[in-house]
């Protein structure tokens, strides 16, 4: 019960009108970014980081707003998917497969409502996954050292590039270009500079919201110049919204299976909400067989994608929070978010800033029920915002990032080298090198580094006091599975599963 | 496959500098067992075995722009690092107006719609982050505004 008492606590926090607002304008935001072809949950929360910070708010509301906009962009994702045939992020992929075929049978609007439904079950659920699973993990790392928290952030880099890149080598190097841009500046155990080439201005390091905001949402404009805005919107009409009651009671079940699915990917270190909405949705097709009609508008299939991205975000927090070992890509943008707040995630958070925690959950399901009642009867204000084209949204979204940035840090060499991220993000994102492990290793090389020297001034330079726990021993066995295993389960995975056109008891 | 192998390259060259950075490293006597060089010599020979790797096996080419399409982002790039310098003492009005025009019209070239989006935006963000956000911006060049 004291689950309880901690969650009526968090809603005292985070309750009062202005977080609310907060909630209701991140839930708004985030939709947005999630529909806007191009600008994902992790754009959309970089975006927002420096301007959430210039406006003053403390931990809680900052929190409150980011993760309704980290929320509201799973929910958003799925209206360009059904409307436009066009992921509005990775994880709406799935979305599209029965999606669009609803949309041109004259269902957007039931698919809209579905998968505004899904997403809600899925978002929800996986909120009380966390509330029950959080502090039960936040018991086990209190049996962490250094030793379990290096191999630990190993684990994180080597899982977490598997999924996300067809390339092993590739996913790797990201992972030690970020750990390489997190060894610039002065090292904080000896007080001398390292890789800053003289240059004072790298003395404090690279500020990771810089290299945040360039390679997602520079890197974007970069992209979209090449291919001229061509993702406009040109799609299925919406004319009218109600509610199927007999298709979301028929696809029920489905909800209930694809958010359990996703919570699991999202809890698992570097799986996410993409992989959760995979398996969400593979998983329904072969529970179904050939009782299902997938990729040809088949309701479920719209349902089991949604439930389980939005499941997946949701468990994502889960190690996020209590090892300050994020799950996903966008939870990593959360974890500079923490960081830049000074608030370390790990167990110590559960014990000595329980408001933040609890704030922080009592904000999520708040924020979901906002989301549903804006995606369910508000729909058609979101399809219009996507008819804004991609010359004046993309102008706009380099100036806000210029400017947040600008606000925060008051430099131009900061500027300079967020626009050189920008760059670098276009290069690795044209080589298939994935932006999230770079992030990540920006974010954790310090905290790695710092983990191996105190193990290693513990044991006075024994370095098999790294495998010298089960715990420690444990987590290498996973971290080296992790990053062995999509080379067996590539072929199996990442096969597209076609769309049955023709024959409807495809497999 | 000539992509992969060139990145490969100079991954490589980039770690080994790396490396012989890390040995440069000044470091304390008050020092760990382990010491500021150690963990970065890791990395250095982690990036380097990727490198090798995609020199031996690169994937299949990625689809590159057209000359055109490099030529647009070359001077996006140049419009933003202007952009950059540009902010701090002229003040957020014209640079913005200027900058967000050469951006929207490196996207859809029309000169007339290119324009209206700089000025709209410029004026727009502005008023929504001055008053809305209240954000201390400079209207325009410090030397005019006294």
């Amino acid at each position: 019960m004291e689950i309880l008492a901690n969650l009526a606590h968090g809603f005292t926090v985070a309750a009062t009108p202005f977080t609310l607002f907060l909630a209701v304008v991140g839930c708004f935001l985030g939709t947005i970014f999630g529909a806007l072809p191009g600008l994902g949950p992790s754009n959309g929360v970089a975006i927002l980081i420096p301007l959430a910070f210039t406006l003053g708010l403390d931990a809680t509301q900052a929190l409150v707003l980011l993760t309704s906009v980290y929320y509201g962009t799973m929910y958003g994702g799925r209206i360009s998917s059904i409307l436009l045939n066009i992921p509005g992020d990775e994880p709406a992929m799935m979305t599209t497969l029965d999606g669009f075929p609803m949309a041109k049978q004259g269902r957007a609007g039931d698919a809209l409502v579905i998968s505004g439904v899904a997403s809600f079950m899925g978002a929800f659920l996986s909120t009380v996954g966390l509330v029950i699973m959080a502090p039960l993990l936040a018991a086990i790392a209190y049996l962490f050292g250094p030793a379990e928290y290096f191999a630990l952030y190993l684990l994180a880099f080597l899982t977490l590039g598997g999924v996300a890149s067809k390339n092993q080598a590739k996913a790797a190097l990201a992972a030690a270009l970020g750990l390489g841009i997190a060894m610039i500046g002065v090292d904080n155990a000896t007080g001398m500079p390292r890789f800053t080439g003289g240059n004072l201005h790298l003395n404090d390091g690279v500020d990771f919201l810089v290299a945040i905001v360039g390679l997602f949402a520079i890197a974007e404009v970069f992209i979209f110049i090449e291919s001229h805005g061509k993702n406009s919107a040109i799609g299925v009409a919406l004319d009218k919204v109600s509610i199927p009651w007999r298709d979301l009671r028929s696809t029920f079940g489905t909800m209930l299976r694809g958010s359990g699915i996703g919570f699991v990917a999202g809890v698992l270190p570097g799986a996410g909400a993409s992989l959760g909405s995979f398996l969400a949705y593979m998983a329904e097709k072969s529970w179904l067989g050939s009782r299902g009609r997938f990729g040809t508008g088949d309701p479920r299939g719209v349902a089991a994608p949604e439930a389980g991205n939005n499941a997946a975000a949701g468990g994502a927090m889960v190690p996020m929070l209590t090892l300050g070992v994020p799950g996903s890509g966008t939870t990593a943008v959360m974890l500079a978010v923490l960081m830049t707040l000074n608030i370390t995630p790990g167990p110590l958070l559960f014990s000595e800033r329980p408001e933040v925690v609890w704030g922080l959950i009592a904000s999520l399901f708040i924020a979901n029920i906002v989301l549903l009642i804006m995606n369910v009867p508000m729909v058609k204000l979101f399809v219009k915002v996507l008819m804004v084209p991609a010359w004046v949204l993309m102008p706009m979204v380099t100036m806000v990032s210029f400017v947040g940035i600008y606000s925060l840090t008051g430099s131009y060499f900061d500027l300079v080298l967020m626009v050189g991220f920008g760059i670098l993000g276009y290069i690795l994102r044209k080589l298939d090198v994935p932006a999230v492990p770079v992030i990540l290793g920006i974010l954790l090389g310090n905290e790695m580094e710092n983990a191996l020297r105190r193990a290693m001034t513990i044991s006075n330079g024994d370095w098999t006091y790294l495998f010298s726990s089960p715990i420690a021993i444990g987590l290498w066995i996973f971290a080296i599975a992790g990053f062995v295993a999509p080379f067996f389960l590539r072929g199996k995975l990442k096969k597209p599963p076609v769309p049955a056109t023709d024959d409807l008891n495809e497999d | 496959m000539k992509s992969d192998r060139i990145f490969g390259l100079v991954v490589l060259i980039v770690a080994l500098a790396f490396f012989v950075g890390a040995t440069q490293v000044q470091t304390s006597f008050l020092s760990d067992p382990v010491g500021p060089r150690v963990f970065p010599m890791l990395i250095a020979l982690a990036a380097g075995l990727c490198g090798l790797v995609l020199l031996m096996r690169p994937d299949a080419e990625p689809e590159w722009p057209s000359a055109r399409s490099w030529g647009a982002m070359g001077i996006a790039c140049a419009v933003l690092i202007g952009y950059a310098y540009a902010l701090p003492p002229l003040g957020f009005l014209i640079p913005t107006a200027i900058a967000a025009g050469a951006i929207s019209f490196l996207m859809s070239p029309r000169a007339v719609p290119a324009a209206i989006t700089g000025a709209a935006l410029s004026a727009g963000l502005f008023v929504a982050f001055k008053y809305g956000l209240g954000l201390g911006l400079f209207a325009l060049p410090r030397g005019l505004m006294g």
